[in-house]
């Protein structure tokens, strides 16, 4: 078990090496040098060349012959091994102050959203697949698909509309200035009513694998109650799907929901991709592709050793 | 007794000529809903190729062209304006119309590209193993662990107005170019993903092993042998993922990466953003429902087509 700890650790090396030659390619060999659109279009030679200085794009990309270290790939690799991704083009904060306030305002966004949506359709997936095969059943799945179907911005934009903005029942924009809480409660209801057709239909092929195993039939058989078959046996028995699930969620929270901040203005890290999305600020881009790579990565690993400890007879492929 | 051995012979080849495809056709064919859906695709597809029609024939149609303004700016739909005008007293109805093109075209491009990327990968490392398949691994899963819709906004920004140099070919890639490369070429990875671990299941398998011992080569293996026979996990895949593709093209649309010269949908929702709360609801509306039926009979066909190819997949 401790070798496979150790292998599996040591996959991690080439994974990261990888992120960071991905993120070096993206942002630097195809981005490249914008030093000219930082500048602004009177800047003069000297301004430009001093931009390029502090990015480093004066340097070559891959080989050096005079110092064999001191190309962007080497930079690259130092800085974003030390998390270092200088200042951003538009106020010259450094990026990853941006992203460590920003990650507070997103977690609180998507904490909340994932486990409500996560209990909501745990609970619809085990009626629905208890009831299979019945009207009910097709019923609630062909709402599942529908569901799926209505485009995301639609949900976000007719929510914000009616429920925000006609019948005001939620403020409809994020306000710092106020107690914070109700900011949340609209974009909340938003993500967890757009997203629960995909997953109540991914916990019903779960639940429906646990359904037909022998254990139920025995449940059942010996008197138990609905109820209690269902909340006790069956879902103790699909915890492992869904604690995979939940797992492999969490380097997702942290990095917020794109179009919800956006649109509710809450100053999160998905408002902030999509604002320097909006001004090309490759900076900042590039850092929460590397750092959600990152988390991903580690959690990953955690999962792994996570089941190695669990189950005995986890082997390295 | 010469007509029994024809009716044996016969009902003997129609017991051994039905392949995965006729039969998974045949039962396809009993699903009202299913064959339904796909009239519904169809009818968008026929609309963007007759788009394509028309601008590659020059057809002076009235219905063709979005551009013109029909009538005031902000008519309510009814029977002179049937989707409603937009801001500039365009038509609603003729720019959803063109959506359809867009998000056809991307969505086709996209999986055209992810298809000729994972698919030959996936089987050259389920095939060859050993260095080639350590390295087609890193290479994919170093992709998919950068969450997914981050990694499409990163592609298409950095491909953005930019150029691309195909062996001395200048071609500048325009808004749907950036698209669906950005698409096509971050989602490779699960369809890569699929066929390999196919390959691997089909590799030792006595029709490989007869193809092999006739002298035939590893590449004819794979593209004769192989393909073939792993196929249908690409069609069923690519039935399955079509929706994501036009429901990220309507995103990236939306974010202003996309198209700029002609509509699409989410440069649609884009516009009609901010005349929602003035309460003009129609083109909204128009672009949501225009993306809706589609995606909803994408999804519905899909599913069956999924469960009549794969009967080890279905879920009943």
């Amino acid at each position: 078990m401790l070798s496979y700890i150790i292998r599996r650790l040591l996959y991690t090396i080439p994974i990261v090496f990888g992120v960071m030659l991905l993120t070096f390619v993206l942002f630097n060999v195809v981005g490249g040098d914008v030093s000219d659109q930082i500048a602004g279009r009177a800047a003069s030679a000297e301004t430009i060349a001093e931009i390029r200085a502090e990015y480093g794009w004066d340097k070559p990309l891959f080989f050096n012959s005079e110092d064999f270290f001191d190309t962007q790939f080497f930079n690259h690799l130092k800085n974003t091994a030390t998390f270092n991704f200088g200042r951003s083009w538009a106020d010259r904060e450094r990026v990853i102050d941006k992203i460590k306030r920003g990650a507070g305002y997103s977690l609180a966004l998507t904490v909340p959203m994932f486990f409500i949506s996560l209990a909501i359709s745990v609970c619809i997936s085990l009626v629905v697949a208890f009831f299979r095969g019945t009207w009910f059943d097709t019923a609630v799945m062909l709402l599942c698909v529908a569901g799926m179907s209505i485009p995301y911005l639609s949900f976000i934009l007719f929510g914000q509309y009616f429920l925000g903005f006609k019948w005001g029942l939620f403020p409809v924009y994020f306000w710092p200035d106020h107690f914070p809480v109700q900011y949340y409660l609209l974009p909340v209801l938003v993500g967890v009513v757009s997203g629960l057709g995909g997953e109540v239909r991914f916990y019903r092929t779960v639940m429906l694998d646990e359904m037909r195993s022998d254990y139920v039939r025995t449940a059942f058989a010996k008197g138990l109650g609905t109820a209690s078959v269902l909340f006790k046996h069956v879902l103790k028995n699909a915890m492992i799907p869904i604690i995979t699930q939940v797992v492999l969620a969490i380097p997702f929270l942290f990095l917020g929901s794109l179009l919800l901040e956006r649109f509710f203005g809450i100053p999160g890290l998905g408002y902030l991709f999509i604002g320097a999305i909006g001004s090309r600020d490759y900076q900042i881009v590039g850092a929460i592709t590397y750092i959600g790579a990152i988390l991903y990565v580690i959690f990953d690993l955690l999962t792994d050793i996570c089941y190695s400890l669990v189950d005995p007879r986890i082997t390295f492929d | 007794m010469e007509t029994i051995s024809v009716n044996s012979v016969s009902s003997v080849a129609q017991n051994a000529g039905r392949s995965l495809w006729s039969d998974a056709l045949r039962r396809l064919r009993r699903r009202k809903t299913a064959m339904f859906c796909f009239a519904v695709i169809i009818v968008y597809f026929s609309i963007a190729a007759f788009l394509y029609a028309v601008d590659i024939f020059h057809i002076p149609l009235a219905v063709a062209d979005w551009s013109r303004q029909i009538g005031p700016e902000y008519q309510p739909p009814g029977a002179k304006y049937i989707f409603g005008t937009d801001f500039l007293g365009r038509s609603v109805f003729r720019k959803a119309l063109y959506g359809a093109k867009t998000s056809i075209t991307v969505a086709l491009w996209a999986s055209l590209i992810s298809i000729s990327i994972g698919v030959p990968l996936g089987a050259m490392a389920g095939y060859f193993r050993g260095i080639i398949d350590q390295l087609i691994v890193w290479l994919y899963t170093t992709l998919s662990c950068v969450p997914y819709i981050l990694l499409i906004l990163a592609f298409a920004l950095v491909l953005a107005d930019k150029t691309l140099d195909v062996f001395g070919w200048k071609i500048p890639l325009s808004g749907t170019a950036t698209v669906y490369l950005a698409i096509g070429l971050t989602s490779w990875v699960g369809i890569c993903r699929l066929i390999r671990g196919e390959v691997i299941k089909h590799k030792n398998r006595d029709y490989v092993l007869a193809a092999r011992s006739y002298g035939a080569g590893s590449g004819r293996i794979i593209f004769r042998h192989l393909l073939p026979n792993v196929f249908h996990i690409v069609i069923i895949n690519f039935s399955l993922r079509f929706v994501g593709f036009i429901q990220a093209e309507v995103i990236l649309s939306f974010l202003g990466l996309g198209e700029k010269n002609s509509p699409s949908w989410g440069a649609m929702i884009d516009s009609a953003r901010l005349d929602l709360p003035k309460g003009y609801w129609w083109e909204m509306t128009a672009a949501t429902a225009a993306i809706f039926v589609i995606s909803l009979a994408l999804n519905v066909f899909g599913d069956a087509l999924r469960d009549c190819l794969d009967p080890k997949l279905r879920t009943e």
